[in-house]
């Protein structure tokens, strides 16, 4: 229990020392675009826990968690198949290479003519990003798969849904999780930029709407809960993290303590 | 139940060939408990995987159970030197041994009493829910054991199993092997490099020449069926048997072969091996001498 107290304590010091440290700074500022923490903060609960936290952070939230669910889906579906074919590999990893160095922000113009202006092309942006990280994680994964466990399957004859999902998944999902924490951080970034252009409502517009219109602690305020919405997702991640990969971590520690 | 004529394998890689088998003829009866020996790098290890079909040899011919070897044959398992590595790191120990059950679509209860009944043959009853990483190497094989057994092999392989574990855990792994043997009347194939235990253990000892390999000899022997590490190892027979294998190792490391009384198979496999009882050389009795 102390021990864990010991833990909040340490994640939550620096972030209040720089907050302490941003409220005094800016305490006195008569700046209009650099407003006092304390207005930003006194303007934040109007701002978000009204009508726009239905309006437009929840569906900003939803795309998000929506393309990162498919960047997953789609990420794991053909990392699987290309780590585990050779040919398909080849063939396809100059496509892949060219795809991958588009800038996805760059992808919003061509989407929009393709998609609309709706979900779908916000939800495109999204998976467009974050499906990198992802797909390569897991191509090397699967790859990386012990040799001996693979000798284990063909003895035992497991194959099929078994060995995809005990074997092949299980083995690769270190570098699936590495790829996903990764697509995390892309994720949030393309969620703003894809509200920025042709966009009625999300957090990225509604920020954008406040620069616009010089609500300048208002804005702040919207910089500050995307801040936030990025702790929240990393510290879920944590906890799912720890739930599939427990093994991974024991067998580090067990190979730690044997050295 | 495992016949090999004229197994020969060549590695072929990077513009260099590597004779590993040159040709490899055994017999290994129902039921059998035969150790393989030779001095190390000699190609055991590839023998025993052409043998559990995830190795295609270049030429020759291989059945397990009647049946020509070309994929991991039917009810055959092994057990890995590498424990570490042969045990899935993401399953308990009960879901380890139950995994390969569930490939063969067996019924939940059936699947459980083969669990528990293979873990209880190891003594890891109390560890079916630890993780392989919690426990010791020694007790690591002996999950990988229990899933062999589980499996219900009629031929179970394995290759170097104890070489990384302790010594008296080795000991104690040796009687489990010899019990197991005995309870659940598997054709067993022991490759090792250790010559006290191949005699220890074994019914035969087939010894390999270094590579490129050849059978240098198929010894039977002729200890009593029970085993202890204390009465067997210093019987008398056991002294004398280790001996030879030593010295026919020692020849083998040399390159001498093949040997005199003629124990190496000819080419094409037609006469089988030497078998019987050993003649001792005065090399060979000096070897014995303590």
């Amino acid at each position: 229990m102390t021990r864990r107290l010991i833990r909040v304590g340490m994640f939550l010091a620096l972030p209040v020392l720089l907050f302490a440290i941003w409220w005094f700074a800016s305490a006195g500022s008569t700046d209009f675009y650099q407003p006092p923490l304390s207005s930003i903060l006194s303007v934040f609960p109007d701002t978000w826990f009204g009508d726009r936290m239905v309006k437009d952070v929840l569906p900003s939230l939803a795309r998000l968690l929506a393309g990162l669910a498919l960047a997953l889906v789609a990420g794991i579906g053909f990392g699987v198949l290309l780590g585990t074919n050779r040919t398909l590999r080849a063939l396809l990893e100059p496509v892949f290479e060219f795809l991958r160095a588009i800038p996805p922000p760059a992808l919003v113009p061509v989407l929009i003519l393709l998609a609309g202006i709706g979900d779908t092309m916000k939800v495109l942006v999204i998976v467009s990003g974050c499906i990198w990280p992802v797909l390569l994680n897991t191509v090397e994964g699967v790859r990386g798969a012990d040799e001996v466990l693979a000798d284990t399957c063909r003895t035992y004859r497991i194959t099929g849904r078994l060995r995809l999902y005990h074997f092949v998944l299980r083995s690769a999902s270190p570098q699936i999780m590495a790829g996903a924490r990764q697509a995390l951080s892309i994720g949030l970034i393309l969620m703003v930029i894809s509200e920025l252009k042709a966009a009625n409502e999300g957090l990225g517009f509604t920020v954008r709407e406040f620069q616009t219109g010089f609500q300048i602690p208002e804005m702040w305020s919207g910089v500050l809960l995307l801040g936030i919405i990025g702790v929240v997702l990393s510290l879920l991640f944590r906890l799912v993290e720890r739930r599939v990969l427990g093994w991974y971590h024991g067998v580090r520690a067990a190979e730690r303590g044997s050295l | 139940m495992i016949e090999t004529r004229g197994l020969r394998k060549v590695y072929d890689g990077h513009g260099r060939q590597v004779e590993a088998l040159a040709s490899v003829d055994f017999t290994v009866e129902p039921g059998q408990f035969v150790c393989v020996v030779g001095p190390s790098g000699c190609g055991k290890t590839t023998l025993l995987r052409c043998l559990a079909g995830l190795l295609a040899p270049t030429s020759g011919e291989i059945t397990v159970g009647g049946r020509p070897v070309d994929g991991p044959p039917d009810g055959l398992a092994i057990v890995f030197q590498e424990y570490g590595r042969s045990l899935f790191p993401w399953l308990r120990v009960a879901d380890n041994v139950e995994l390969p059950l569930k490939a063969k679509r067996l019924r939940r209860t059936e699947r459980r009493g083969l669990v528990d009944e293979a873990l209880a043959a190891v003594g890891l009853s109390d560890a079916r829910t630890a993780y392989p990483w919690q426990l010791s190497g020694g007790m690591q094989q002996r999950v990988a054991i229990a899933r062999a057994l589980a499996f219900q092999p009629t031929v179970l392989l394995m290759d170097e199993p104890f070489a990384a574990v302790d010594a008296q855990t080795r000991a104690d792994l040796e009687d489990l092997v010899r019990s197991v043997w005995q309870r659940f009347g598997v054709t067993l194939l022991f490759v090792t490099h250790d010559i006290d235990e191949s005699v220890y253990l074994g019914q035969r000892v087939i010894i390999l020449s270094s590579s490129p390999t050849v059978v240098v000899e198929d010894l039977a022997v002729d200890l009593p069926a029970e085993r202890d590490q204390l009465g067997t190892r210093s019987d008398p027979r056991f002294i004398e048997l280790r001996g030879h294998v030593y010295s026919r190792v020692q020849q083998a490391k040399r390159g001498i072969m093949p040997p005199e009384d003629g124990a190496a198979p000819p080419e094409g496999g037609a006469a089988p091996a030497e078998r019987g009882t050993v003649p001792l050389t005065k090399e060979e009795s000096s070897h014995v001498a303590p």
